[in-house]
């Protein structure tokens, strides 16, 4: 049992008071380590809200700097911090906002050999990577060592997110199997993105880890919640795991971390 | 044939409806970057030609989402 001191008390306040949360599950967030996967759209406001929120030890992982195009959206990010390291930035803010927490920067990329050393540490992870083989690698490898994770990704006035429990619920290769032939893949880069649409999904993302840490209520798994901004349609699309899904299925053609081309470095 | 696709609902005359077929109705550009699932199960993608609607079945096209970082 942590002995919260009244600076604490009063900074959590907001979390004490709500009957789901109170004491315990403040304490449950202090003792916490989440991985973050990308410190850009989704994971800023990640980022920001789970440094703010009392998230013990928070890792974040890019191997990026700061270029003047993110700020549109990522506002971990400030105009001073154009050449910086994202990591860097990003610590600062959340250093800056609650220095009760502990931040790891991990200034590099995810490749199938360093991958599981750097996340095997973590509680949950936040995939808020912009490139489909990361996002498949951070799958398999979550899927091998178990670990529970948010996927989301955002395009033009679109989000979608879903969570994943290793083999209790639907991963993403369930559904999405491969990654997409890459000149199919249109990336924010080329098709672009609304930049509020980017802190609504990395925030219901940060919400689903206060909930997994927590143990409140249901978390988004077995189901892909998609919304348009335009309209702001929000639809829950079923999901159930696929006995047949080529990493958590029953016959598992991957059984191994592979990098797939172009994996993580180098894509803007 | 009444199917929904994302929840709406679809009425179809023609008798055989496949997924590569739908896919045409539903003018998606780049099928490459859509999953399908129909009522909750995956589909393969060689599979979409010789696979057939029945009234009632509830069709997902699931969009391929990147974005985050960059
Ligand atoms: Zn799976």
């Amino acid at each position: 049992m942590i002995d919260f001191t009244e600076e604490q008390l009063e900074r959590y306040s907001r979390h004490i008071l709500l009957d789901d949360v109170g004491v315990e599950g403040q304490e449950k967030l202090l003792q916490a380590k989440v991985l973050i996967v990308g410190a850009g759209g989704l994971g800023s406001p990640a980022a920001l809200y789970l440094a703010a929120a009392g998230v013990g030890t928070i890792g974040i992982v890019d191997s990026d700097v700061v270029e003047i195009s993110n700020l549109q959206r990522q506002i971990a990010h400030f105009s001073k911090d154009i050449h910086f390291a994202k990591v860097e930035s990003a610590a600062e803010k959340m250093k800056a906002i609650n220095p009760d927490i502990t931040v790891k920067t991990h200034r590099e990329c995810l490749r199938a050999e360093n991958i599981s050393g750097i996340i095997k540490d973590y509680d949950f992870i936040i995939d808020g990577t912009d490139n489909f083989p990361t996002k498949f690698l951070v799958n398999d490898a979550c899927v091998f060592l178990g670990i529970p994770f948010s996927h989301g990704g955002i395009l033009r006035f679109n989000g979608q997110t879903m969570t994943v429990i290793p083999y209790r619920t639907a991963c993403y290769r369930c559904s999405f199997r491969n990654p997409p032939p890459p000149d199919a893949v249109p990336s924010c880069a080329q098709a672009g993105v609304l930049g509020a649409v980017a802190g609504m999904l990395g925030t219901i993302q940060a919400a689903e880890t206060l909930k997994y840490i927590t143990g409140v209520g249901e978390l988004l798994t077995n189901s892909l919640l998609t919304f348009d901004a335009k309209t702001m349609i929000f639809r829950k699309i079923k999901l159930n795991r696929q006995a047949n899904c080529p990493v958590c299925g029953t016959d598992p053609q991957i059984t191994e971390l592979v990098d797939t081309e172009k994996t993580v470095c180098g894509l803007s | 044939m009444h199917i929904s696709v994302n929840g709406e609902q679809h009425e179809f005359n023609e008798v055989e409806v496949s997924i590569s077929r739908l896919l045409e109705i539903r003018q998606v550009e780049s099928p490459e970057m859509v999953a399908v699932q129909i009522n909750g199960e995956f589909v393969e993608m060689q599979n979409y030609p010789n696979t057939y609607l029945k009234s009632g079945d509830d069709i997902e096209f699931l969009y391929f989402m990147g974005g985050g970082s960059q």
